[in-house]
């Protein structure tokens, strides 16, 4: 589903890369938890899986699309496949949360018809029923980043990708979203979290991939080491 | 259909986009409305002035003063050579007697001239009025009459010559800088223009600038995230239009009542007026194309910088 090869990305020449010479594989419907302290390049590795960085060298494959054939034209449908969700939301300010919803299925050209069917569904999924028509300004902290999660999940994307959704929520808030993030990877799709929350990572119990310094320390899973796990000391 | 769909939908998000942020709307339009003002009143201006160099210029002509032993062959002969000639706008042959009629008309409350005239035979001269198209061509005309031929015909030189020459040289040229003043400023209050409206919709734009970044990285295709800010800018660019024609149109009339003058200087308002009542809808088309175009032309450019997919 998801996999790098000796993936580097060096910002400015002369300092040390943010993603330095990493390898990783994840598998469908997999939920990852990637850890790190800040600046440890976190952010830049989900960049990378969006598209919104290059890397200086590497491979990178996702949902089945080569990076290194991917014309920048292209780009577009890449990021229909993936849905992204935010540590600050990302909600077009002048649209109500019905309509911040559909322009994900705008975008691909869905009918009204179907719009109308889909939404008041993943609004359940996320427990806002009957908030279709406040504006991102009128909601709480907990509730526009479950927009977004709405958002991200309504194309039903096989790859989830949740950057620090919990960082800006208190504990009641965080959990709300971490909930909603375990009920869509049942349902089948592949989430890639972030966060620094230990408590969040110790009670999830899932595959947690350490970084540090743009490399990856320790990748296990609760259940045991998964066995595709490419180790970056192997290249 | 799909198409359609997007091309209705691009269309709808700029409508509830430009009533969502009416704020930045309001500002955009206020500044468009300032400067196409600006660019109105100037285009009216420079008519206004073009009308009033028109008018002196019709006022000049060239009289030619006839021998009484011209032939009427003769006269016909050199009426139809001085049409002939290029840049003369109308040649009017009064002969003797239409001559003294048009005299006695312009004299008639001097009672001793008429009185001294009409004692005596008609000492007027037939006379050719010649209209120039252009005051610059005048020397063809003339170089004509300096013909040692066409002299022969007449019994005084014509009436351009001394003073009045020189009068019609000056008008000449103060028309002619007048003339590309008008010109200049109509051309220097567009390019202006254009420049302010398009700082002010890249403005607008830049303060949204996050919310492309966010449609960008949902997977919008450009034409999805750029067609309603173009939209946005058709509304002010239309909306700035019509706004200033109405401006202008309020402005007449106040001036019209208060002023209670037809002209102030060389600038003759109610010409101006009555250009713009006769010309409002085709002077309302040129402002909201004006507007429209700069809109579209800024939006464009301002959304590009947002909108490059090409990575770091």
């Amino acid at each position: 589903m998801i996999l790098l090869d000796r993936v580097t990305k060096r910002y400015i020449k002369d300092l040390p890369p943010a993603i330095d010479r990493m390898s990783l594989y994840i598998e469908p419907k997999e939920f990852v938890v990637v850890v790190g302290q800040s600046g440890s390049g976190k952010t830049t590795l989900l960049k990378l899986l969006t598209r919104e960085e290059v890397p200086t060298s590497g491979k990178i494959i996702v949902g089945g699309i080569d990076f290194d054939k991917l014309k920048d034209s292209k780009i577009p449908q890449l990021r229909r496949k993936i849905g992204v969700v935010f540590q600050d939301f990302k909600l077009l300010p002048n649209k109500n949360v019905f309509e911040n919803i559909a322009f994900a299925l705008e975008i691909v050209g869905v009918s009204k018809r179907e719009i109308k069917y889909t939404i008041p569904k993943v609004l359940d999924i996320v427990n806002l029923k009957g908030k279709e028509k406040r504006m991102p300004i009128e909601l709480s902290g907990g509730e526009r980043q479950r927009v977004a999660i709405a958002r991200a999940i309504v194309r039903q994307p096989r790859i989830l990708i949740a950057d620090e959704p919990t960082g800006n929520l208190d504990v009641k808030h965080a959990w709300d979203v971490i909930e909603v993030l375990e009920k869509i990877n049942r349902y089948g799709t592949t989430v890639l979290l972030t966060t620094h929350n230990v408590e969040i990572v110790n009670k999830l119990k899932r595959r947690v991939i350490t970084i540090a310094d743009g490399k990856i320390i320790s990748d296990r899973a609760n259940a045991g080491y998964h066995n595709k796990i490419v180790h970056e000391d192997e290249t | 259909m799909k198409n359609l769909t997007t091309f209705l939908r691009i269309i709808h998000n700029g409508i509830v986009g430009f009533i969502r942020s009416f704020s930045l709307a309001v500002a955009a339009i206020a500044v468009m409305v300032i400067t196409l003002t600006i660019v109105l009143f100037s285009i009216l201006t420079n008519v206004t002035f073009g009308n009033t160099i028109a008018q002196i210029t019709s006022q000049i002509d060239i009289s030619v003063y006839l021998n009484n032993s011209d032939s009427s062959q003769q006269t016909t002969s050199l009426v139809n050579s001085l049409k002939k000639l290029p840049d003369v706008q109308s040649v009017q042959y009064l002969n003797k007697t239409q001559v003294l009629k048009a005299y006695e008309n312009q004299n008639s409350s001097n009672q001793q001239l008429l009185n001294a005239i009409s004692v005596t035979s008609n000492p007027l001269p037939a006379t050719i009025n010649i209209k120039p198209q252009n005051l610059n061509q005048i020397s063809v005309i003339k170089n004509y009459l300096n013909q040692p031929s066409v002299v022969a015909l007449q019994s005084d030189p014509p009436s351009y010559s001394g003073n009045k020459e020189l009068a019609i040289n000056r008008i000449t040229k103060a028309t002619n800088i007048l003339r590309d003043i008008g010109v200049i400023a109509v051309v220097a209050f567009v390019i202006v223009s254009a420049l302010i409206i398009f700082n002010t919709i890249q403005m607008t734009i830049f303060n949204r600038r996050d919310e492309i970044r966010t449609m960008r990285l949902l997977g919008a295709n450009k034409i999805f995230i750029r067609g309603p800010f173009i939209v946005e800018s058709i509304i002010y660019g239309l909306l700035a239009g019509i706004l200033s024609v109405l401006i202008i149109n309020e402005v007449f009339v106040t001036v019209s009542s208060t002023l209670k003058a037809s002209s102030l200087g060389l600038l003759d308002i109610s010409y101006s007026n009555t250009y713009f009542d006769n010309n409002f809808f085709k002077l309302l088309l040129i402002q909201v194309l004006i507007g429209v175009l700069i809109g579209v032309v800024s939006s464009y450019s301002a959304t590009r910088k947002y909108l490059k997919f090409k990575v770091r």
